[in-house]
């Protein structure tokens, strides 16, 4: 599909693994059983990713807070640990080329490995959340609170939580645990969220376990007298230099919850970076709001030998984020010559995979099945927790791009001059140019023209990705070693 | 826009700067005009390069059209009703040696001998009064102290705008498939198999403009690159000036937001059949060492974004500007060689100009396309 050529003359490695939470884990694990060199650069400085952050110190008390799905971590990050991989972690990369070579940053100095294959499971973000008032000091997300909270032990007293999605409630029971009840969740799911979410109804009981774990968190919170308003609309943060109070309509009455505390949280989105830098196609997935990259049964990309493994391929969760890593990696040691490649033929279960009496092809068909089975709660998600239109179309005076200080009225009155699309608009407001690269502004803008042009949004597209894809100092580029060292420095 | 078959007076193929720019002034003399582009206006090194609006250092063939471009830079807003982001800035060449500092003498004499006098030598102090951050080493410079820096896409935006104000179609996402003589017009088939009929025929396709020539059965070798930029995080206040090394390639300056542009020459790989472009920073590097060499001061800077456009460059690095040597009514300008953003208002013009009337007073016989002929060279 380009000029450009697709494979590394001296790669370092057979595999190269951005992110070690669950799919990445995964894949590595499962890589190196098929007998590859694997590399796996990760930004934290232990294994686990979002969904396990810290899983290896986190102890006793804590471990039980967070409850068994953050437990089951463990085993697998013992098994990474294990795997045989090189593991590089406070690794940031910050650029890979399509020859599959990835500049990473590590204490101060850059360096670079190479893959013949590369699977990106580099996760989720949260959706960013343009409301009036986000960007007040005092407000967080949802997911900053369960950093602090997984990674040092820390909450905070009477934070209200406002958005929706099941981790607005998780990380509510879980302050619940710690003893820091939050002061309220306010819920922006649109009120016509129930009718949507009837005919997806039975897929999601198919999936058992966690509509049954949800509903389960949601009656503790009431029995905790947490205060649970749903159907919020109209939602904004009031204060002058810091959060004072989150306001917000319910059945035309307006409330104002005082408070200096607020985390807010509209679902995940497939984080996005690495494959459009690397311009893998990318479809908007209307049921979950956001785009995911193109992928073939085996979750390779547009682009030859790269994958896309975890939430990166689509919000799915940590389970299936793992089968994911492992289908990427049996498909990357297929491609790389050293499994047998053979079609998915009759189901068999996981019991008799794990016992070793299967064929390849039984393997193929068994993952496949156990992802169909764990992904059958997520069109019910999907719909029960869409985010909010205030969210998705934010009003004219709310701001979009944090870093360059843009409004949705900007966005719109340069698409009203003939701006066709994101990088238009980027040119010539600034719009997405700030350190974040667009991260937080990318899918609001998107949403915004398609919306003001009356096209898809995958038709006007999304910001082209440039790398550096984080900061990087120029004095570290200054003294950048041009040539890949096969030996990683630890 | 005008029905099938009906002619309009002239074919822009390329709504970059120079494409824009001339259908404007094109149809300022009451032109009738359409101009297909194969993206979007200023998709490429127009809408993205380091917007420098600067006479200094230019080839002597290329000065009389830059100074008649700055006349129109002057009175930007009056033409195009946007500011285009227009900032008066010296721009100054850093000579890091006595050796390079000679060589700008040689120059400002030249130049001077011509009669232009907008280049001048800074020496050491005079360098330091314009440049406070500039390292130890550095011994003087050149300097063009009145030209400046535009934002490039608004720039070239607001160029489309105001063309389309005065009647300019624009037909964006449409390539040309083939352009060929019809009786006595020019025939341009998009697409979608359908086909737009212009009387006159003008080339402003960039990278992408060699194909075109070729059409018109003459040859210019225009090869495809991709300059690279970095931008860094937003820094307190330290230059003014838009700055280039001598014996090594830079352009730096800071951007009213504090932010810094840095480019100047160094390519990345450009891929013109997919639009793609590729950073290379085992390249880059050395853009950043020369950076922090001139401006100690950039040493703490943060790299935020990096960028690159596809442009075309000609094997002598200056464009090629006038009439096709072998078809009647035909016009090229392009291949600018990553430099052809200040010269765009004033290329238009002239452009529009020569196919009006068929004459233009500006100095264009250096650039002719006939350069490239067979036995030419």
């Amino acid at each position: 599909m380009s000029g450009f050529p697709n494979t590394s003359p001296n790669p370092t490695h057979d595999l190269a693994i951005i992110g070690a939470g669950p799919a990445g884990m995964a894949a590595a694990i499962e890589a190196r059983k098929a007998g590859l060199s694997v590399v796996v650069l990760d930004e934290q400085d232990a294994p686990g990713g979002q969904i396990y952050r810290a899983i290896e110190a986190t102890g006793g008390k804590r471990r039980v807070l967070l409850g068994p799905e953050y437990a089951a971590g463990a085993p697998l990050a013992e098994a990474f640990r294990g795997c045989g991989a090189t593991y590089l972690p406070k690794a940031t990369v910050w650029n890979v080329d399509r020859d599959l070579g990835l500049d990473y940053s590590r204490e101060g100095a850059s360096f670079r490995v190479s893959g013949r294959a590369l699977i990106i499971a580099s996760g989720a973000i949260e959706r960013p959340t343009p409301l009036p008032g986000w960007t007040l000091p005092g407000v967080t997300t949802a997911g900053a609170l369960q950093i602090l909270l997984k990674a040092h032990g820390i909450v905070p007293e009477g934070a209200v939580l406002v958005g929706c999605g099941p981790l607005l409630y998780l990380i509510a029971v879980q302050m619940l645990d710690a003893g820091f009840p939050p002061k309220a969740l306010v819920e922006t799911s649109d009120p016509g969220a129930l009718k949507r979410v009837l005919p997806h109804l039975p897929g999601a009981l198919r999936a058992w376990p966690y509509l049954a774990k949800g509903l389960k968190m949601i009656r503790r919170l009431k029995a905790a007298g947490v205060p649970l308003y749903k159907g919020a609309s109209d939602a904004r943060i009031e204060g002058t230099t810091a959060a004072e109070a989150v306001v917000f309509s319910k059945n035309g009455v307006t409330h104002r919850l005082p408070t200096d505390v607020v985390a807010l949280h509209q679902g995940v989105v497939p984080n996005q970076q690495v494959t459009r830098l690397l311009r893998c196609d990318h479809v908007w997935n209307a049921s979950q709001h956001c785009f995911t990259p193109v992928l073939d049964a085996h979750l390779e990309t547009s682009v030859d030998n790269v994958f896309v493994a975890g939430d990166g391929a689509g919000i799915g969760g940590a389970v299936t984020a793992a089968l994911r890593g492992r289908v990427a990696a049996l498909r990357v040691a297929e491609k790389l010559g050293t499994a047998s490649a053979e079609a998915p033929s009759a189901q068999v279960s996981s019991a008799q995979v794990s016992s070793g009496q299967v064929s390849s092809g039984q393997v193929w068909a068994s993952l496949l099945a156990d992802l169909a089975k764990d992904a059958a709660i997520r069109p019910f998600l999907e719909a029960l927790y869409a985010p909010s239109a205030q969210v998705r179309s934010p009003a004219d005076e709310t701001l979009v791009c944090r870093c360059e200080e843009i409004t949705a009225g900007q966005v719109r009155a340069a698409v009203a001059l003939g701006a066709p699309g994101p990088n238009q608009v980027k040119s010539f407001l600034r719009a997405g140019m700030g350190p974040c690269q667009g991260r937080m502004c990318g899918l609001a803008v998107s949403g915004i023209i398609a919306e003001a042009r009356g096209e898809a949004p995958d038709v006007v597209d999304y910001y082209r990705i440039r790398p550096p894809l984080k900061p990087l100092a120029l004095a570290e580029l200054a003294t950048l070693d041009p040539e890949p060292s096969r030996e990683a420095p630890l | 826009m005008s029905g099938p078959g009906k002619a309009v007076d002239l074919l822009v193929i390329g709504a970059g700067i120079h494409g824009c720019s001339a259908a404007l002034h094109a149809a300022i003399r009451g032109m009738s005009v359409t101009v297909i582009e194969k993206d979007t206006a200023g998709r490429h090194a127009s809408g993205v390069n380091a917007g420098g609006v600067r006479r200094l250092g230019r080839h002597l063939d290329e000065v009389p059209l830059s100074q008649h471009s700055m006349g129109i830079w002057n009175r930007i807003t009056d033409l195009v009703d946007d500011d285009c982001g227009f900032q008066r800035a010296p721009q100054i060449k850093v000579a890091e040696t006595e050796e390079e500092l000679d060589q700008h003498r040689e120059r400002v004499a030249t130049l001077n001998a011509r009669g232009f006098t907008h280049e001048v030598i800074l020496d050491r102090a005079a360098l330091r009064h314009h440049l406070p951050a500039v390292a130890d080493h550095c011994v003087g410079g050149l300097a063009s102290l009145e030209d400046g820096f535009a934002q490039p896409y608004q720039t070239t935006f607001a160029f489309q705008r105001k063309a389309r104000a005065l009647g300019v179609t624009f037909l964006e996402n449409t390539r040309v498939d083939r352009v060929y003589r019809e009786g006595v017009d020019w025939k341009a088939r998009i697409g979608d198999g359908s086909v737009i009929t212009g009387r006159t025929l003008l080339n402003c396709a960039g990278a992408w403009a060699g194909e075109l020539a070729r059409q018109l059965g003459e040859s210019a070798p225009v090869e495809a690159i991709a300059p690279m930029m970095l931008v860094t995080n937003r820094l307190p206040h330290f230059c003014d000036a838009v700055v280039g090394a001598t014996g090594r390639p830079l352009s730096f300056k800071q951007m009213p937001n504090g932010t810094v542009v840095i480019g100047g020459g160094r390519r990345g790989l450009a891929d013109p059949d997919t639009n793609g472009t590729e950073m290379l920073f085992s390249e880059l590097r050395l853009t950043a060492a020369t950076a922090i060499d001139l401006f100690p001061i950039m040493r703490d800077a943060k790299i935020v974004r990096s960028w690159s456009g596809i442009e075309g460059r000609m094997p002598d690095d200056i464009p090629i500007i006038g009439p096709s040597q072998v078809a009647e009514n035909a016009f090229h300008a392009f291949g600018f060689s990553a430099h052809g953003f200040q010269m765009g208002p004033g290329v238009g013009d002239i452009m529009a100009e020569l196919i009006a009337t068929g004459y233009t007073q500006a100095p264009i016989a250096p650039f002719a396309i006939s350069r490239f002929s067979q036995g030419a060279l």
